[in-house]
């Protein structure tokens, strides 16, 4: 065990024999070093939602064609400080009438929701927080508590547009924690573990993305709606509620949501990249041949981790500055009557075809799964144009033209 | 594992005795039925306990505990709809107001 | 005085502190979040009874439907903004006093059987919970039955809190 294959065991190892040495007793040492540890994750996790800010502004800047911040610092990317420090010499204003300690709360809760996500991530197979043999369903259960910090926020400021803001946020949040749930069954069931490194290392025949692409597709579609980013941003649309229930909070507050946005944001896209794109590893067998060992190295792995995490973070940034909005009871209508119907339905699929199927081959079992899945969306995009042109038919009938030339004819 | 059976039990007791004086001593429906989610859980902290140290093994104290976390959310869900729709009414929550059969 | 004993001690603090805070807080908005973190408390006892999917399941379902469906309906039952008046009614120590007479009585059951004063076995090897769970969930010789009587259960919840609240007229 030297630093370079186990990082993590080697540096608790030395600390725990410094600190021992220094005659604490060792229950203590344990203790400290478990805190140490948070720490470092956290402080990462922080540095990192820093360059996120960066990455975001610049991004969405030539989406639109612009070329975004690039005054200050090469390539505008000491523009983050510049921001935080505007957020932190800004006057701290509680709204007359709010409930001080839930106002304060909000925000501590909202950014809290999103930290204790890293304590699964798994950054590569030495380099993780915990490897919970739950991890899956801790990804709902810190969902829920982002959903109970909107609600505390929105409430706590006293002000109608932020309540209403927040209840919206969180009727969508709640609807979209269902096709989730059942599309991060698919991996559990592919992978038979609901822990991450479990997920991680059965990717590493074939990835989960093409065994199942409809299973990514309504994990990428709800884990927008979670995240409250556009297209399903109605709760906190400027031209629409004002900011919905981040209206009353200013200075760093805001800032907290903020950055817990865009950090939840990326956490989301890691878990896209663990449970799809083969997490830190998935090459494919490539990396038993002599030659490829160093990608067995955790350095490697957690850089390979990151950049298929950027990669999600910018998918789903691409989501968000190319659509437009969609309405709050067209959001909730596309939940409840299509994507939950379709995700059971791809689920009952995959649970028959996993077993079914395990007698093939491996390649007969990757293309009997990914051809499942094709008939599936193809039957699903058939009914979907079957029910456009009764609708269209309808309305044509409804239409005053059509009106006129009835009464024409009469 | 050192901690003996009985401290989770009488935690479990304390935590339903609170729930009970929520019950009984609360006006607004909604605070009652906040004392009875403090008792069910007092019992689940009860079964969950029995199932580890009796015996890990066979799984039917968790299996009770997921019942009872189902039974919970369904009377929570159908208690809160009925004080909704008579508050809608009455426009009143207070459980003593509620006191006509038919009106 | 171990370390899982420390955390024993002081989730026992949270829950109850917490529990107490819900049936004697003024405004309700405040009690139903006490609830939540009283619940939460109950969470973190679940995972040091090495019942992790039970304590995942107890936030998911427990804070981030039940606590949620609280707060919406005390949000959505209130008048004015503020809670005017004593919350609880004005014989409150009968409700006191029977709820400590009952605690006495079941601790002193308690304490009365020697063989609960037992500590934990360890957790046999290889036994995975999860596993085991759902196998038990969904087995026919094990608890497949009520299993799906409790979803029958909740599809009836559903469909009469939806037609209950839709205030549709007759």
């Amino acid at each position: 065990m030297n630093f370079l294959n186990d990082p993590i065991n080697f540096i608790a190892g030395w600390m725990h024999g410094l600190l021992t040495g220094w005659g604490l007793p060792d229950g203590l040492t344990t203790v400290i070093i478990y805190f140490i540890g948070i720490t470092v994750l956290i402080i990462f996790a922080m540095t990192l939602d820093i360059f996120l800010v960066w990455v975001e502004r610049k991004v969405v800047a030539r989406f639109q064609d612009r070329l975004g911040p690039n005054r200050i610092g090469p390539f505008g990317l000491i523009q983050p400080f510049a921001d935080i420090i505007k957020l932190i010499i800004k006057e701290d204003i509680t709204p007359a009438g709010a409930d001080k300690l839930l106002y304060n709360l909000g925000p501590v809760l909202a950014i809290a929701s999103v930290i204790i996500l890293w304590a699964i991530l798994p950054l590569s197979s030495k380099i993780f927080g915990v490897d919970l043999n739950v991890a899956v369903l801790y990804l709902v259960a810190a969902g829920a508590l982002g959903t109970l910090s909107i609600i505390v926020g929105g409430w706590a400021s006293n002000n109608k547009y932020a309540l209403l803001g927040a209840f919206r946020m969180v009727a969508n949040m709640i609807s979209y924690e269902i096709p989730m749930v059942v599309a991060l069954l698919i991996p559990t069931i592919l992978a038979d573990t609901m822990s991450v490194q479990g997920i991680t290392q059965a990717q590493s025949g074939m990835w989960f993305a093409i065994l199942s692409p409809l299973a990514l597709i309504i994990f990428l579609i709800s884990a927008i709606a979670e995240l409250g980013r556009s297209p399903f941003d109605l709760n906190e649309a400027e031209s629409e509620i004002v900011a919905g229930f981040h209206i009353e909070y200013t200075g760093m507050k805001f800032g907290l949501f903020y950055a817990g946005e865009l950090l939840h944001a990326f956490t989301f896209g890691g878990f896209i990249a663990v449970l799809f794109f083969g997490g830190y590893g998935g090459f494919f067998g490539l990396e038993k041949i002599g030659f490829f060992s160093w990608l067995n190295n955790p350095f490697v792995q957690a850089v390979v981790f990151l950049a298929k995490a950027l990669f999600g973070y910018w998918v789903i940034m691409w989501i968000k500055y190319s659509m437009p909005r969609i309405r709050i009871d067209h959001m909730l209508a596309f939940n409840w009557k299509f994507l939950t119907p379709l995700a059971l339905v791809v689920l009952v699929n995959t649970a028959i075809l996993s077993k079914v199927l395990a007698g093939l081959p491996n390649w007969g079992y990757v293309l009997g799964m990914f051809f499942s899945n094709i008939v599936i969306g193809f039957i699903t995009v058939e009914i979907l144009r079957a029910y456009g042109r009764k609708q269209r038919k309808a309305e044509a009938k409804l239409s005053p033209q059509s009106t006129q030339k009835q009464e024409q004819a009469a | 594992m050192s901690i003996p059976l009985n401290w989770y039990l009488i935690l479990a007791a304390a935590l339903f005795s609170i729930g009970l004086f929520g019950v009984l001593s609360r006006k607004n429906a909604i605070a009652i039925l906040l004392g009875v989610e403090l008792m069910l859980n007092a019992v689940n902290i009860n079964l969950v306990a029995f199932w580890r140290y009796l015996d890990p093994v066979k799984m039917a104290g968790q299996v009770f505990a997921i019942i009872v976390f189902a039974v919970a959310a369904a009377e929570v869900a159908v208690g809160l709809a009925l004080i909704i729709s008579v508050y809608r009414r009455r426009r009143t929550v207070v459980a003593d107001e509620i006191d006509l059969m038919k009106w | 005085m171990t370390a899982d004993k420390i955390i024993f001690l002081l989730c026992a603090v949270l829950i109850l502190a917490s529990a107490l805070m819900v049936v004697t807080t003024r405004k309700l908005i405040h009690a139903a979040l006490w609830l939540v973190a009283a619940l939460f408390g109950v969470a973190i006892l679940y995972a040091v009874l090495q019942a992790s999917f039970l304590a995942v399941v107890q936030v998911v379902v427990y804070i981030g439907a039940i606590a949620i469906l609280f707060i919406f309906a005390v949000m959505l039952t209130r008048r004015e903004m503020l809670d005017k008046g004593v919350q609880t009614r004005s014989n409150w120590w009968l409700p006191a006093l029977l709820g400590l007479l009952i605690l006495a009585g079941l601790v002193f059951l308690i304490l009365g059987q020697p063989a609960f004063g037992r500590t934990a076995a360890e957790m046999p090897a290889g036994v995975d919970t999860l596993r085991n769970l759902g196998t038990a969930l969904v087995s026919p010789d094990a608890f497949v039955l009520p299993f799906e009587v409790a979803s029958v259960l909740l599809l009836a919840a559903l469909v009469g809190a939806v037609y209950i609240a839709s205030g549709k007229k007759e």
